[in-house]
């Protein structure tokens, strides 16, 4: 059996981080040049490490499947990132940030993890600030912040609700200096569809050229995957329609374990499905929760009238509205954290208070701050959000409180890595959303932009250099090595097997009837015997899949059709694994929440006698079941306690 | 949200085999279509259509569905996307259309973008305009404190409206000359307003213009089509000020 060291630095914590780098090995500028690394996935964390990698002296090669890395979808996060910068003087730190994130994550996070994320945010915002990076600022010219769900201070800095564009357009101009002095040399339109390992260390991709076809190859002495999360498997969800699990999927099958896959962050605040035709749901920032106020009615019978259209919110009076999480959570009112919310909205709906037509929507109601501040402080905070709210639903929240719903965003689980980030693979790395290490079972908002950047900027910089330092002897990769020519035929043999089903159904029929299955028995609420149920019906959707599956046209040229049924086969497959791993944690903790598993009062209960690990799960082979490692979450700073935000 | 369905749509595609091949319109017909449903979502009930019924898929890009990513593209009924104002084509939705109607698509049709397939252009030319000067020459590490240099409130926000640029190419496929100047200009205010990019903001603003020309993006002739296009709003001034930041970079010559 596989051993799992996390290569978490012995010494108190506040000290890990610099006497780690203190300790670890440097590569020589002479040798840097001699290097070659891969970084697949160009957001906010790929392009912040392939630049930061580059300007070190380090060859890179940067993909991505989008036509520009610019963009990723780290692009559409809205509301901002955090920072320990105590720049409020409202009693910010380091350990408070630290603190908050390991409960906001509802202790299943590593300490010595979080503790660096909150030792480097402050250089982050440093960073961002001398790329051009254009923060919201107050009259006296510094930066401007805001507060998010599950902590009391203000630490979130913002560009207006463009915060993740503003930030990769900063990483993006850092990978374009690069692109342009010839140190990085980008693949935008490419899709990496396996890792090749040499002698157990991971020495390069297979790619697949999206333009023409063309199955490629490329060598370096270390790959990073930067590829994001896989909330798509749910098919709706607030990811981009090409955002997929493909990268971490095949490090996967490739001996890089799996770590906690049933942690997905369902959003409270997104806009609520319409209907069978939607192929995606949009996110609204939780900042908007600093000013909305979020409500249903108190009596059914105004619930029943509003699914029927016979009257809108404006006709409740104002006794007659419920404002739950502010009646529930007096502490933290409005911004409890996203499953607290999301937990909440839906358990409303449940008991008949949902007010469209589904039944399965809740207001977020702008009146009584408008009335407050006024409509311009509003529209200056907010206007791209509320504009996009009105193209979409037609509605104007300026005068309707918006109509919300919890949707799939995000992915706390993903590929495990120890302290430098390195996954089980020797030479593979996994950053920013695709690793699993900072979150826990819940990420906190603006977390997510803080997380990527600093995985990207200060810490795989140094880490991949410990490893890296016993490789300067090795090389340019050979990519003629039998290695690449056995991945390269195991590629062509799986697409080739996709072109040849030649059935009847295209790829988004199974995704959809995928994402059923896991909104229904793997979302925002689980108990045993609908896991059990889900694994069985995903099983027959996978038999199903390769078998009727239809991908029209040819291999050899763009086909989009081709590349959704690559990526729905991975989604199938990683559906698998999320369910055993939702079954196999017996408590409710964070986004994971197990009927089994409650308090008194209807809130998550964790298990710590028995929940305090991390899975790490191991492929076995096709069609054998997976084997799950369990690394121990040691909390030597924190006391563990039943989250409360009452 | 009062939703209405839409029982016949035709929709004219431009279909184009490769980026040498010949390409033509071709027709298909979609049926009972609610106005809730996006411009794209429409699309793809058509292309799950054709699938089924044995037929390539019409291809074209997209990717967020929430218009900031800036992927997709897409001429219809004569404009950039689309027929509404301040959107990108995944934000355009059915009820801009009637019932019966046949919607036009076409690609974004610029010298620069050569088609890739059907729908989907080859943008890589923005890529290389940026590469050649749109950043702040600074490297990770060793940056003082973000607080250490104000910025007026003012210059943060007009800052942060030229950044907005999604890099869709809407201005360019709407400029009769196929000029890329917005877009450029907008890049280069975003810096010059800002003490950081000020600094090298004359070497970028000759860089970015240089690789422009040499790219073959036409000259700007001042008719402010783009502006009107442009989903995220991007102002017309900013142009001058790309003028006067080469200008002044060229007397420095």
């Amino acid at each position: 059996m596989t051993q799992i060291n996390s290569k978490i630095p012995e010494g108190p914590l506040t000290e890990k981080w610099s006497k780690h780098k203190a300790k670890i090995k440097v590569v020589s500028p002479a040798n840097k040049r001699k290097l070659e690394i891969i970084v697949v996935g160009t957001g906010l964390a790929g392009a912040s490490a392939a630049a930061s990698l580059a300007e070190l002296g380090y060859n890179v090669k940067a993909f991505c499947y989008q036509d520009s890395p610019r963009r990723a979808h780290s692009i559409a996060a809205q509301g901002g990132i955090n920072a320990a910068k105590n720049y409020q003087n409202d009693n910010d730190s380091v350990y408070r940030l630290f603190y908050d994130t390991i409960k906001g994550g509802d202790y299943r996070a590593r300490e010595a993890n979080v503790y660096r994320l909150a030792e480097v945010s402050g250089s982050i915002i440093d960073q961002c600030v001398a790329q051009g990076v254009p923060f919201a600022r107050e009259y006296g010219g510094v930066l401007s912040n805001r507060s998010f769900g599950g902590v009391l201070v203000s630490r979130t800095f913002y560009a207006r609700g463009q915060t993740g564009q503003q930030l990769l357009i900063g990483a993006y101009s850092a990978l374009n200096r690069q692109i342009g002095a010839g140190t990085v040399k980008m693949y935008a339109r490419h899709e990496m569809l396996d890792i090749v390992k040499i002698d157990g260390k991971a020495r390069g991709i297979i790619a697949r050229d999206m333009v023409s076809g063309e199955i490629k190859r490329f060598g370096a002495h270390a790959v990073v995957i930067a590829s994001g999360g896989y909330g798509n498997v749910f098919f709706l969800s607030t990811n981009a329609m090409g955002c997929n699990g493909g990268a971490a999927w095949q490090a996967y099958k490739r001996g890089a374990f799996m770590s906690n896959p049933c942690f997905v962050q369902i959003h409270p605040t997104c806009i609520p499905v319409h209907g069978e035709q939607q192929s995606k749901l949009t996110l609204m920032s939780e900042s908007l929760r600093n000013d909305g106020r979020i409500w249903v009615p108190k009596k059914k019978e105004d619930a029943e009238k509003l699914q029927k259209g016979l009257i809108g919110p404006n006709d409740i009076a104002e006794e007659d509205r419920d404002f739950y999480l502010e009646r529930r959570y007096p502490a933290y009112g409005n911004l409890v954290p996203r499953d607290v919310a999301s937990r909440a909205a839906k358990e409303r709906c449940d008991a008949g208070f949902g007010v469209n037509n589904t039944g399965l929507a809740v207001y977020l109601d702008f009146k009584y701050s408008i009335e407050r501040l006024g409509k311009d402080v509003i529209e200056a905070r907010y206007g791209n959000l509320f504009q996009m709210y009105e193209k979409i639903t037609d509605v104007d929240p300026y005068k309707e409180p918006m109509q919300i719903y919890p949707a799939i965003h995000y992915t706390m689980g993903g590929t495990w890595v120890d302290y430098n980030l390195m996954t089980s693979v020797p030479g593979l790395y996994a950053i920013g959303e695709a690793n699993f290490s900072d979150h826990g079972a819940n990420r906190l908002g603006a977390s997510a932009l803080m997380q990527g950047l600093a995985d990207g900027y200060f810490v795989l910089p140094y880490t991949i250099g410990d490893y890296l330092a016993n490789e300067i002897q090795v090389p340019k990769i050979n990519i003629n090595a039998p290695e690449f020519e056995n991945a390269i035929n195991e590629v062509k043999g799986r697409l080739d097997k996709l072109m040849n089903i030649k059935g009847t159904k295209p790829a988004d029929y199974f995704h959809k009837k995928l994402g059923k299955v896991m909104w229904d028995y793997v979302g925002m609420s689980r108990n045993e015997a609908g896991l059990k149920t889900a694994i069985k019906e995903i099983a027959d959707i996978k038999a199903e899949f390769w078998k009727d599956l239809r991908v029209p046209g040819i291999q050899g040229e763009v086909n989009q059709e081709l590349e959704k049924a690559g990526r729905v086969a991975d989604f199938i497959e990683l559906a698998d694994l999320m369910a055993r791993d939702a079954l196999a944690r017996e408590e409710s903790c964070g986004g994971h929440f197990r009927e089994e598993s409650v308090t008194d009062d209807g809130e998550a209960k964790r298990n710590d006698e028995a929940g305090t690990y991390v899975s790490a799960w191991e492929y076995k082979g096709e069609n054998q079941e997976p084997l799950m490692h369990k690394e121990e979450l040691k909390f030597e700073n924190i006391e563990l306690a039943q989250r409360s935000y009452k | 949200m009062s939703e209405k369905i839409l029982k016949e749509i035709k929709v004219r595609v431009w279909k184009q085999k490769n980026s040498t091949a010949k390409g033509k319109f071709e027709t298909y017909t979609v049926h009972n279509i609610s106005t809730d449903t996006s411009f794209l979502e429409m699309l793809d009930i058509l292309n799950m259509q054709l699938v089924e019924e044995g037929k390539e898929p019409i291809v074209f890009d997209h990717d967020c569905r929430e218009g900031i990513c800036g992927t997709c593209s897409l001429f219809i009924n004569g404009r950039a996307h689309g027929p509404d104002d301040d959107i990108t084509t995944c934000q355009l939705h059915m009820r801009k259309f009637k019932d019966g109607e046949t919607i036009t698509v076409e690609p974004f049709r610029v010298g620069a973008f050569p088609v890739i397939k059907d729908l989907m252009v080859d943008r890589t030319a923005f890529e290389k305009i940026l590469q050649a000067g749109g950043f702040v020459s600074v490297n990770t590490g060793g940056i003082p404190d973000g607080n250490a240099i104000p910025i007026s409130y003012d210059d943060a926000e007009a800052a942060m409206d030229a950044a907005s640029c999604i890099g869709c190419g809407a201005c360019v496929a709407t400029c009769k000359n196929s000029s890329a100047m917005l877009f450029v200009s907008a890049k280069v205010s975003h810096l010059a307003r800002l003490p950081q990019g000020k600094i090298e903001a004359s070497r970028r603003a000759k860089a970015m213009v240089a690789k422009m020309d040499e790219l073959g993006f036409g000259n700007c002739s001042n008719t402010g089509a783009c502006e009107v296009e442009c989903p995220k709003g991007i102002s017309i001034a900013n142009i001058a000020t790309l003028n006067r930041e080469y200008l002044m970079a060229k007397i420095k010559d």
